[in-house]
């Protein structure tokens, strides 16, 4: 019987070792092959074996104003790499190489040592932003020193002193964290992409495809035979809807106070001018930053690095007034009050002082117009009183407060705007109706960006229009970039014609004797605002510190618009400490100076004062017997203040 | 049965021409990832080495024959853990191979069950009654190995399902396939050609487009098919001194499925000759092993692991020299990697097993 232990069939075993020695002998034919009969062959193609892929580096897009004048330029920019894919001996050519390229042969040679670990198709980076004679000294020893070769690079140049610096943002290496989100997947280690600002929001159209140049090479680096080559698509460029002429102005009137800027037409909702102080140099990270210095940016108390004009949320102070004007007189309540003001009321059993006492005077008798422009704090507190939080609040977001305006940049905050269920949701406790009064002067626990202020009171001069603010022109951009925002481009609020009206002729009179800004004052120029002076901490933790009267100063705050009613430009003035609103005022009067006097077409005085303008930008030189240079130089010129009728800024000589 | 098992009876012999071959490879590795960011692999391989070893000790020490009357159930094991990896496996480079085991590292079951599949098909043929396959037999082999091989198509890891085959083959070829069978298979195969080309990925096609034409595509997959001909053959007769193909790393990954070529350039035609009459040695001397088997059962088990190790050998080198189209099977001790050490070692594990119980009777 054929059973578990009849053996397997010898013959076919022995035909399987028969099969496992043809498989063999076909291997050792195939072997063969290779190494004897044609080893000729394969050892020349192992000689030219190499193929050299060298990237050709995309140059990112200009970023322009919306008259297209150059703010953000690229400069070429030459680096110096060692190559090891060859057979030559590195650490003999080190101490030429060094010469040349004026290093340290010590240093060259430890980096050759450090590489060694390396996989050999790797270069090795040995020097950034050769100059014009390393270049040379590369070039013409491309014979005795093959394994040295150049690679061109596009650095960023942005205007210098901070200019513009957070509207803007700046570039760098795309970092792990960043790999790992959604957006940036299809980015690879070493891209270099925006980081802030526009660079960041816009970075897909901005940042262009690199190519690459592949050639084969013999076994000493020579070049035998040139493949293909990708060409590198460059970035496109971006136009801002910013005005170059009022940015210089902005950043001139708020000089080095802390604080903010922003300029917009409440029209359309575009950006015209945009500062923040303190500010920081873009420049610095284009190179690689270092950790120091990025500690010591982002631990500086007065954040150089936060964009304060849509990222600082604050006390609005009396600036929230015209807000409330506008819920008072809407409700129908504000039209018939008339209230005396003697300093101060009691409200909910505490005493609420009225800041006019500081000038040991009163208001008397004060209804809504004199209330707005004399800013009394008095009469609001009893409005404050009679709206009560919850329509207080209604009004304030239907204007915008306490949601993000929608703007395209990145990483804006909302401000708070509190209300009854505000309070219960975030802290568990009802809203105590006392807290309502120091809303209805703009303290307590509302708070708003610069951003939101000029969008809610340009609104409001215009009748109601709320516009979502942007830094670029959609109907200029392609579909797949524009940010996706769940603000609507335009709003219309209703309001009464009639309020309107009051509210407006009241804002045109505080930039008057008459009004809290009197020294504001333009001639000639229908300006209309409002002023504003927060507390950024109580008065009796002042009390409590030391030195905290000068420590902890109120903060200034101004609003602006130009002409009072359907405005074509709001601006919106954040002076940290500056104390009292008419020093906003001013500057937020210079920057409404510029633009009018732009308009008009006049020479400004603001912009002849001591200072010059710098700016970045890439121009062809011209060689002293007058021909023009094939060679582009970057780097930073001076903008000399004209005396003519031209406009602020001039596009470097030379570049479109 | 139990009875006192020698070590005399250990095939020493083979486990010596087998550290051999292991030994070439980990110099190879050395020397092949010198410069390289795979630096000190070597040390890894001879870890995986030592712990294959200890695993072919402990695999001799059971009977092969208890192993055999629970193969049952371990077939049912991998059949589960292949659908586990299906369900839950880690996608890693586009397929599910490995699942995440709780205590971090990975496990990869294909290489277990190819283990199994070899018991399990050596006891479905030693099992039957008859000299010649009938057609029901026939189609319960297939189908033992049909099942794992599809559930290992859909990960979707073709070169480990290719492996099952050999297993197959060999199973009927000793378990006496009939001519008409035989034929039906190949039949059907050749007309599931066309079906099974567009079943395959895009990079399958590529590599079997490429394999015909390599320089049709010289910088993608035909491009290893190149650097691995250009760096056998530039080996010539004695090997390459400076080893310039593998050491500029125009051999990209060269430890794991290319060593032998990275081995063919360094040491030329005489050094390659040398480790294929290595191999032929430690596959003789099994097949001599299986011969000498106690029980049908065994040499069934012993020529399974014969046709593993030829398929892998025939497929790897073949592909080196340009006869095979690149497919991601590495070379048996040779080649670094885990799995594959390990499995080796266990296989020649059971070998050990049935040759030291070959007087029991």
């Amino acid at each position: 019987m054929f059973g578990r232990d009849e053996k397997v069939s010898p013959v076919r075993l022995t035909a399987v070792q028969y099969m496992i020695l043809a498989i063999f002998m076909f291997l050792a034919y195939g072997l063969w092959q290779l190494q004897v009969m044609q080893s000729d062959k394969y050892a020349s193609l192992a000689e030219k074996n190499r193929i050299r892929n060298v990237p050709i580096l995309a140059p990112r897009g200009k970023i322009l104003d919306r008259e297209g004048r150059t703010i953000v330029e690229n400069y070429p920019s030459f680096t110096a790499l060692l190559l090891r894919d060859s057979s030559r001996d590195l650490f003999a050519d080190a101490g030429l190489i060094a010469q040349g390229l004026h290093l340290d042969a010590k240093e060259v040679r430890d980096r050759i040592r450090h590489f060694a670990s390396m996989p050999q198709y790797q270069p090795i980076f040995l020097k950034d932003d050769i100059t014009q004679d390393e270049l040379a000294f590369v070039e013409s020893h491309r014979n005795e020193l093959p394994e040295l070769d150049t690679i061109v690079a596009h650095r960023r140049l942005y205007p210098r002193n901070g200019f513009m610096a957070h509207l803007i943002g700046y570039v760098g290496e795309v970092s792990e964290e960043m790999l790992n989100q959604p957006r940036w997947e299809f980015y690879n280690p070493g891209d270099v992409v925006g980081k802030s600002g526009v660079e960041l929001q816009y970075n897909q159209i901005l940042m262009g495809k690199n190519g690459s140049r592949r050639a084969m090479v013999n076994s000493r680096g020579r070049e035998v035979k040139r493949l293909d080559e990708t060409p590198a698509e460059a970035g496109k460029q971006l136009k801002l809807t910013v005005d170059l002429d009022l940015q210089i102005a902005a950043e001139q009137a708020l000089g080095d106070k802390n604080g903010a800027i922003v300029a917009m037409d409440p029209r359309n909702g575009e950006i015209l001018a945009m500062v923040s102080r303190p500010t920081f140099n873009p420049n610095d990270f284009a190179v690689r930053v270092s950790r120091n210095q990025w500690s010591k940016l982002v631990n500086d108390d007065d954040h150089p690095l936060l964009n304060k004009a849509i990222q600082a949320q604050l006390a609005p102070g009396s600036t929230f007034k015209i807000i409330m004007a506008t819920a008072g007189l809407q409700e129908g309540i504000a039209q018939e009050m008339h209230v005396i003001c003697n300093g101060g009321g009691v409200f909910y059993g505490r005493y609420f002082k009225c800041w006019v006492t500081a000038e040991h005077r009163t208001h008397g008798a004060v209804e809504i117009s004199k209330a707005i422009y004399q800013s009394c704090d008095v009469f609001f507190y009893t409005l404050a009183e009679k709206l009560g939080i919850d329509r207080i609040a209604k009004y304030a977001t239907l204007f915008g407060l306490g949601q993000r305006t929608g703007i395209d940049l990145p990483q804006e905050v909302s401000g708070v705007m509190p209300s009854e269920e505000w309070k219960v949701r975030n802290f568990k406790q009802k809203w105590y109706a006392g807290e309502t009064i120091s809303v209805g002067i703009g303290q307590g626990a509302v708070a708003v960006t610069p951003m939101q202020l000029a969008r809610a009171i340009g609104a409001i001069a215009s009748g109601g229009l709320l516009v979502r603010p942007h830094v670029t022109n959609p109907a200029e951009l392609p579909a797949n970039v524009i940010p996706a925002t769940d603000t609507p481009s335009q709003v219309k609020i209703p309001i009464d014609p009639a309020n309107w009206e009051i509210i407006t002729d009241a804002m045109s009179n505080v930039p008057t004797p008459m009004g809290t800004a009197g020294s504001a004052h333009l001639q000639g120029i229908d300006f209309a605002g409002k002023t504003g002076s927060s507390q950024t901490v109580s008065n009796a933790l002042k009390a409590k510190t030391a030195n905290g009267k000068s420590k902890y100063k109120d903060n200034a705050w101004f609003v602006g618009v130009t002409p009072r009613r359907n405005p074509e430009i709001v601006v919106a003035v954040l002076f940290e400490g500056g104390e009292h609103g008419q020093f906003a005022a001013r500057i937020a009067a210079q920057v409404v100076k510029a633009y009018v006097e732009k308009q008009r077409r006049q020479p400004t005085k603001v912009a002849q004062g001591s200072k010059k303008v710098e700016i970045g930008a890439v121009w062809n030189s011209a060689s002293p017997d007058g021909t023009e240079q094939d060679t582009l130089h970057g780097g930073r010129f001076l903008v000399d203040v004209p005396k003519k009728r031209v406009p602020l800024a001039a596009a470097a000589p030379g570049v479109q | 049965m139990s009875r006192y098992i020698s070590f005399r009876d250990f095939d020493w012999l083979l486990f010596i021409f087998v550290l051999l071959l292991c030994g070439l490879g980990v110099l190879e590795i050395r020397s092949a990832t010198a410069h390289t960011k795979f630096a000190g692999a070597h040390i890894k391989q001879l870890y995986w080495i030592s712990g294959g070893i200890a695993g072919m000790f402990l695999m001799s020490f059971i009977n092969y024959q208890k192993l055999l009357d629970g193969v049952h159930w371990m077939y049912i094991a991998s059949i589960a853990s292949l659908m586990t990896v299906l369900i839950f496996g880690q996608k890693y480079l586009g397929a599910r191979r490995w699942i995440k085991m709780p205590g971090g590292g990975h496990f990869q079951p294909s290489e277990w069950v190819k283990l199994i599949l070899i018991l399990a098909v050596a006891k479905y043929f030693a099992d039957l009654h008859q000299r010649e396959l009938s057609w029901p037999d026939f189609i319960k082999a297939g189908a033992i190995v049909g099942i794992p091989m599809l559930l290992v198509l859909a990960q979707p890891d073709l070169g480990t399902a290719l492996t099952y085959i050999p297993i197959a083959v060999m199973g009927l070829f000793l378990g006496g396939v009939r001519w008409k069978q035989a034929l039906t298979v190949v039949v059907l195969a050749g007309l599931m050609m066309p079906l099974a080309f567009h079943v395959l990925k895009p990079y399958q096609r590529e590599r079997l487009t490429s394999f015909m034409q390599p320089e049709a595509d010289s910088q993608g997959s035909g491009y290893q098919v190149i650097q691995s001909l250009i760096a056998v053959g530039s080996g010539g007769l004695w090997g390459s001194s400076a080893g310039s193909q593998t050491h500029l790393a125009f051999l990209p990954v060269p430890q794991t499925d290319f060593i032998f070529a990275a081995f063919a350039e360094e040491h030329g035609f005489v050094g390659a000759l040398t480790v294929m009459l290595l191999y032929f040695i430690v596959l003789m001397r099994l097949t001599q092993n299986a011969q000498t088997a106690p029980d049908r059962a065994g040499t069934f088990v012993v020529m399974g692991v014969v046709a593993v190790l030829s398929f892998h050998i025939l497929v790897n080198v073949g592909m080196v020299v340009g006869f095979m189209p690149v497919t991601g099977i590495p070379l048996p001790l040779m080649s670094y990697g885990g799995s594959s050490v390990l499995f080796m070692f266990l296989a020649l594990g059971i070998v050990m097993n049935v040759r030291m119980r070959r007087f029991v009777n």
